[in-house]
């Protein structure tokens, strides 16, 4: 058994809306070991996207402890997490979200650029990365140049760049046609094939039944498990 | 994030909104621009002032008659009678000051010229052959009064440009007999027109030696005594010499006025010093509007870009470098304006020169400094705002907007 990379134990999470609370997470408790392709699933409200954030360390519990690697990063600072986000886990989103005013290779390179890696390392690596998703042609387009398809490769080069250990995607192939999902779908396994976590959420049950472990979601409570023998049942 | 990358982060994200760029900019620069050619205006009108007075000759001490130039009753003078008169005397006395390069009595009176038929009222000025250097005259034809006894004098007369042209037209005036209150005077040299000056205007003048101008009014009373300091830093020096001498000469009273050309023109820098600075201060205003604009601007464009903020964010940026990165893309646009402005206002203080040529309208390095300097700053410091709500973005709800 691969050692556990992602702990968390009794996490709450309570927005306040008005002057109402809704639960977004109650007393949530989960594991993921390194090298994991884990598909989060769920009616929209059942609080999938708020343990993506959670993980991501986008947004803090009200309770509860997560450790990311053996380490506590609930107490870290906001500045301690933005450098755990940005060595050790990286976002696909939904509507790619590209900076609009950069070229493809700038918008792979701004995680290196942001984290102050030199130029000459940073484009070997877009190089590198434009090459292993077939951007090379498009290196120069901006994002509105660019098909869906492309534009969600250039997310996943984007994230992946920083060798991250832990992939968050968050309905990747949301507003993509079938076809163009499946091949994002295959580039995202096959980075989980190479020993990265891999955690999707999608409400889409097809998509779901590819990870080899799935966590149903429902009203902030963890509803099943896959990989744990239906014993609470 | 690195420097270069910044700046580059920065200018892309102010090139991606052009319009609103340039709007910010040319606010920025027209705030700039307003002191630098406001400031321009306000030196220029110094500068003009104080060489109207250097152009009554430099390092100039003036004594006076009297004990101050208030006139009326003073009980001290019930006391000790009317204050002693200035005399050729004095003059020659106070030459001998260490201090002193050179000295002009100046002893002045209305009276009447005539020539040909041709008849007109001046004001003559009895004085000695130092008092063209003294005052910084330029002769047209001739030379000026010469040396010579200062209580004797020969009859020779000087006149101003426009006496001459008046007097004696096209012919020539050089060597012509002319008549000065009732004495007979030989034309020896014409000033130069020295135009519109702040002092009597000489070109309206006629000099004779102070002894011949003194009889002929009858007095021997002198109105000044111009006295030339050796340089600038013996100013003081001459002023307390002759100070000494006239009061030694007039038994221990201090019966005269010494007064210096420094302190006047001190007064004038100060008053137009004063009033470029009220200029300034004013143009400076629209700076500070400049940089609430900046501020407007720069809010707006965090609401604008705050899926971009909270992307950033997920992708590892720090608060941090979050605030940075807006406050560089600030100090740049309010730096772009600055240049600009600058460079407006430099051609605008050019456009006023080349109007009116006569008139020295530089802005004053201090105001250029520091209109550029309150640009920055003002653009900086209105740019914390945006930038610090930039930083504080959840970067939850950051990404959910679309």
């Amino acid at each position: 058994m691969d050692p556990l990379q992602i702990e968390l134990a009794g996490i709450e999470r309570v927005f306040t809306l008005g002057d109402s609370e809704v639960h977004a997470l109650r007393h949530l408790g989960v594991s993921i070991a390194t090298g994991e392709y884990v598909a989060v699933m769920g009616p929209s409200g059942s609080g999938k996207s708020t343990l993506l954030n959670l993980v991501g360390l986008l947004d803090r519990p009200d309770a509860g402890i997560y450790r990311l690697e053996g380490r506590d990063v609930t107490t870290l600072s906001a500045e301690e997490q933005a450098r755990v986000r940005s060595e050790r886990i990286g976002f696909v989103f939904q509507s790619f979200h590209l900076v609009p005013r950069l070229t493809a290779a700038e918008n792979i390179a701004l995680p290196m650029t942001l984290s102050g890696i030199a130029p000459r390392e940073r484009d070997r690596r877009v190089n590198q990365a434009l090459k292993d998703y077939g951007l090379e042609d498009r290196a120069h387009h901006r994002p509105d140049q660019l098909s869906g398809g492309q534009r969600q490769r250039v997310a996943i080069a984007r994230a992946t760049v920083m060798q991250p250990a832990v992939i968050l995607a968050d309905e990747p192939t949301g507003n993509l046609d079938r076809a163009t999902g499946e091949e994002v779908m295959r580039l995202l396994e096959g980075l989980n094939g190479k020993g990265v976590t891999l955690i999707v959420v999608t409400h889409d049950p097809h998509l779901g039944g590819r990870a080899r472990r799935q966590l149903l979601m429902e009203d902030g409570r963890l509803q099943h498990d896959s990989a744990v023998p239906a014993k609470g049942l | 994030m690195r420097a270069p990358d910044l700046l580059r982060f920065a200018r892309d994200a102010a090139t991606g909104n052009p319009l609103r760029t340039s709007l910010l900019v040319l606010a920025m620069a027209i705030g700039v621009a307003a002191v630098v050619v406001l400031t321009a205006l306000g030196d220029g009108a110094r500068r003009y002032v104080m060489n109207e007075f250097a152009s009554l000759g430099s390092n100039l001490v003036i004594v006076l008659p009297g004990r101050s130039q208030t006139g009326g009753f003073n009980p001290a003078n019930a006391i000790t009678g009317t204050p002693r008169d200035l005399t050729i005397a004095d003059a020659q006395a106070v030459q001998r000051g260490s201090a002193i390069r050179r000295l002009a009595p100046l002893a002045v009176g209305t009276s009447e010229i005539s020539f040909g038929g041709k008849l007109r009222e001046v004001i003559v000025a009895g004085t000695t052959s130092q008092y063209i250097e003294v005052r910084r005259l330029e002769l047209a034809q001739g030379r000026f009064l010469t040396e010579e006894d200062w209580s004797r004098g020969a009859a020779e007369a000087v006149i101003g440009a426009k006496i001459r042209s008046e007097l004696f037209g096209a012919e020539p005036a050089l060597g012509q007999l002319v008549r000065v209150g009732g004495r007979r005077f030989r034309i020896v040299g014409v000033l130069a027109s020295s135009g519109q000056g702040l002092a009597l205007n000489t070109d309206e003048l006629v000099m004779v030696p102070v002894a011949q101008a003194q009889s002929m009014f009858n007095s021997n009373t002198l109105f000044r005594i111009l006295i030339e300091a050796k340089n600038r830093e013996s100013l003081p020096a001459a002023k307390a010499q002759a100070l000494e001498i006239l009061k030694l000469r007039h038994e221990g009273e201090e019966d005269v006025t010494v007064i210096t050309q420094d302190a006047v023109l001190a007064t004038f820098d100060r008053l137009l010093g004063a009033l470029t600075l009220g200029v300034a201060g004013i143009a400076a205003i629209s700076l500070a509007v400049a940089g609430i604009l900046v501020m407007n601007v720069m809010l707006v464009s965090v609401v604008q870009r705050t899926a971009e903020i909270g992307l950033l964010k997920a992708l590892g940026a720090t608060g941090r470098t979050i605030e940075l990165a807006f406050l560089t893309e600030a100090a740049m646009l309010s730096l772009a304006g600055a240049v600009v402005g600058y460079l407006f206002g430099q051609a605008g203080a050019a456009l006023i020169r080349l109007l009116y040529p006569t008139f020295p309208a530089f802005p004053p390095d201090w105001a250029v400094l520091a209109g550029l300097g309150t640009a920055l700053a003002t653009g900086i410091l209105f740019g914390v705002a945006p930038a610090r709500r930039a930083a504080a973005l959840d970067p939850v709800q950051a990404l959910s907007k679309r």
